[in-house]
């Protein structure tokens, strides 16, 4: 079911906010994954504004939902959002990269409040997301896990193993996504190492699988609330089917931007793709949401 | 370091060193509701099976999926357990080896290994599965407390002690029996200080896990045979190591012979090394162990026999190094 008209402009309009920041960013840093980045936004955007249990005044909070960027190199979207919430000092974006920041490439869960796992090598983000999930189960906890992957992550075995064990426990107050955008360092997925049929390799290892558009809000909304909802003994797996570089119209699809600099004159063009791309997203919440 | 775990003189001898380690856990387990088990498919091997047999909710196999073991592992010391994992050395060090350094010592969080069949203790497996270079894997990762216990007590005394100090322990101990250096948990086991098993102010040989009981018989045989007085110092605990020991034998006995079963690169021969070449003192040094080679099939006494790095091979090293010539006078300053 669409998100009413409300919700959902409020959430693009932090979407919005978000990846501006992200561009803000890159720019400061002077170069970023600033493709995973904002192909990745809409999911950080929805799971930090509108299901995830936090208490701003206590990041640590025993009680809070956990989440891991499993694709670790996504930290320049991820710090904008941890920073955005109230968890870090703004100011802390603009040494981004710089020797001794507390932020860098890969966030640092002892140095960035808000960080729930340490990441960057790839392959390992759902084998942790897992042990916290089973952590809760065995604490009596109700917090929930959520894990985001790259999908040229899951070329890494190690996923397969961990998706192995949360079939075999029925770990299903964890909840993963993948960032599925069709791009990694070298070229496109299915020309470096094909993934497809990738959703039914999911299906075959026990998953239930929702295959949406990752860029739209309510489409990400539904399969959240679905998975939610789930009462059986089967994980959920969204795949979230996105665009490198979503909003910023020289970036889209095009796996150059996996890594890429910023000039003065591209960071500008980047925040005028950006607002217009805000409006279209803005005419179809008004359009499609109830 | 006292504790409610006792055997009797029977049981000393009857249990293998990964029998030691299971009943240790279990009683972590009756005690505190935090520790849970993890394993690859090695729950019998490596005896983290006998946790499961009392607390079935706290214990996990993964299957034959170390990376994920570590990963998950590391998850729920993140949410506040204490988990233990074992399986073999050899895929603990190795097959999850990017996991331990960023999983688990990066991320500093509160997990225990207990890798079993370390050495050439599986010695008729081959080398796919002898631990020759663990420890100088686990040595140089930050955060890490590494520990190769001597025998069965002292096992046990470092699994507690790794329940007891938050952060990141790796325990590697052997498969079947190691010879009994301890006959009770009460003879001051402290993580990070020697133990001095005979005195001596000839030499000092510094050893680990099983090779601890054949250096101190090597130094009976030469008190003995040759008059030698020979000092042999357990050093159970290779990180951090207890430099003021090794600093010490320098100047009391100037002559130091390490012994390990592992290759002499990167363990406790390189970790003794350190110091030594550190402190600018004179000092004839000699490092027994794994001679940088996969080591022969069979059986584990055997290659150690092979290896020399039992009391036959000690003794032969220390009659050697003994022969060694250096400065006789006290005057350190010439020589820094």
């Amino acid at each position: 079911m669409p998100l009413k008209k409300d919700e959902w402009l409020a959430l693009e309009k932090k979407a919005f906010e978000l990846r501006n920041l992200c561009l803000d960013t890159t720019y400061w840093a002077g170069s970023g994954h600033i493709g995973g980045g904002m192909s990745v936004m809409d999911m950080m955007t929805v799971l930090y504004h509108k299901y995830m249990r936090l208490d701003k005044n206590n990041p640590n909070w025993e009680d809070r939902d956990r989440f891991v960027m499993s694709k670790g190199h996504a930290g320049i979207a991820y710090a904008p959002v941890l920073v955005d919430f109230g968890f870090n000092d703004p100011e802390q974006l603009k040494t981004f990269n710089l020797t001794n920041s507390k932020m860098g490439i890969h966030l640092d869960a002892n140095k960035v409040v808000g960080v729930d796992a340490s990441t960057g090598s790839l392959g390992h983000g759902m084998s942790l997301a897992a042990g916290m999930a089973l952590a809760a189960r065995m604490k009596g906890k109700d917090y929930k896990t959520y894990c985001i992957l790259g999908d040229g992550e899951c070329d890494e075995g190690s996923n397969w193993e961990a998706a192995m064990t949360i079939a075999h426990y029925k770990i299903t107050n964890l909840i993963c996504f993948v960032d599925r955008n069709k791009c990694m360092i070298d070229g496109r997925t299915e020309d470096v190492m094909k993934l497809e049929p990738f959703c039914d390799k999911w299906r075959a290892f026990g998953f239930e699988v929702k295959d949406i558009d990752g860029n739209n809000i309510s489409e990400l909304c539904d399969a959240i609330d679905e998975a939610l909802a789930n009462t059986g003994d089967k994980p959920y797996m969204i795949v979230a089917n996105t665009l490198k570089g979503c909003c910023i119209d020289f970036m889209e699809d095009d796996y150059h931007w996996h890594y890429g600099a910023l000039n003065e004159e591209k960071y500008e063009q980047a925040k005028k793709s950006l607002e217009a791309a805000y409006k279209k997203r803005c005419e179809r919440a008004q359009k499609e949401g109830l | 370091m006292a504790g409610g775990l006792t055997y009797t003189a029977v049981e000393s001898t009857a249990l293998s060193t990964a029998e030691y380690y299971g009943k240790a856990l279990v009683e972590l387990g009756e005690q505190h509701d935090d520790v849970v088990a993890l394993t690859a498919d090695l729950g019998k091997s490596t005896k983290i099976g006998m946790f499961q047999e009392h607390f079935p909710d706290r214990f996990f196999n993964v299957g034959i999926a170390e990376q994920n073991m570590f990963g998950v592992a590391a998850g729920m010391a993140k949410a506040g357990m204490v988990p233990f994992l074992s399986t073999f050395s050899v895929f603990a060090s190795l097959r999850s080896a990017d996991q331990l350094h960023t999983d688990i010592c990066y991320q500093n969080v509160n997990a225990k290994i207990i890798a079993t069949h370390s050495g050439t203790s599986f010695g008729q497996a081959g080398s796919t599965h002898h631990a020759i270079c663990d420890m100088a894997v686990v040595r140089s990762m930050p955060n890490i407390t590494l520990i190769c216990p001597a025998d069965g007590m002292e096992t046990v005394n470092a699994v507690r002690a790794a329940y007891e100090n938050p952060g990141p322990y790796y325990i590697r101990i052997n498969r079947g029996f190691d010879r009994v250096l301890n006959s009770s948990t009460d003879y001051g086991f402290e993580v990070g200080k020697a133990i001095e098993l005979h005195e001596g102010t000839d030499i000092t040989v510094i050893a680990c896990g099983s090779c601890a009981f054949q250096a101190l018989q090597a130094a009976n045989f030469l008190e003995n045979a040759d008059g030698l007085k020979v000092r042999v110092l357990n050093m159970h605990t290779i990180k951090p190591l207890d430099k003021e020991a090794v600093v010490k034998a320098i100047g009391d006995t100037r002559r130091i012979i390490t012994v390990e079963d592992h290759n002499v690169i990167g363990g406790l021969g390189s970790a003794v090394a350190e110091v030594v070449a550190e402190t600018g003192k004179g000092c004839a040094f000699k490092r027994l162990g794994i001679q940088d080679q996969f080591a022969p099939i069979g059986l584990h006494e055997d290659i150690m026999s092979i290896l020399g790095i039992d009391s036959n091979g000690i003794i032969a090293a220390v009659r050697e190094t003994m022969k060694a010539d250096f400065e006789l006078d006290d005057d350190w300053d010439d020589e820094t």
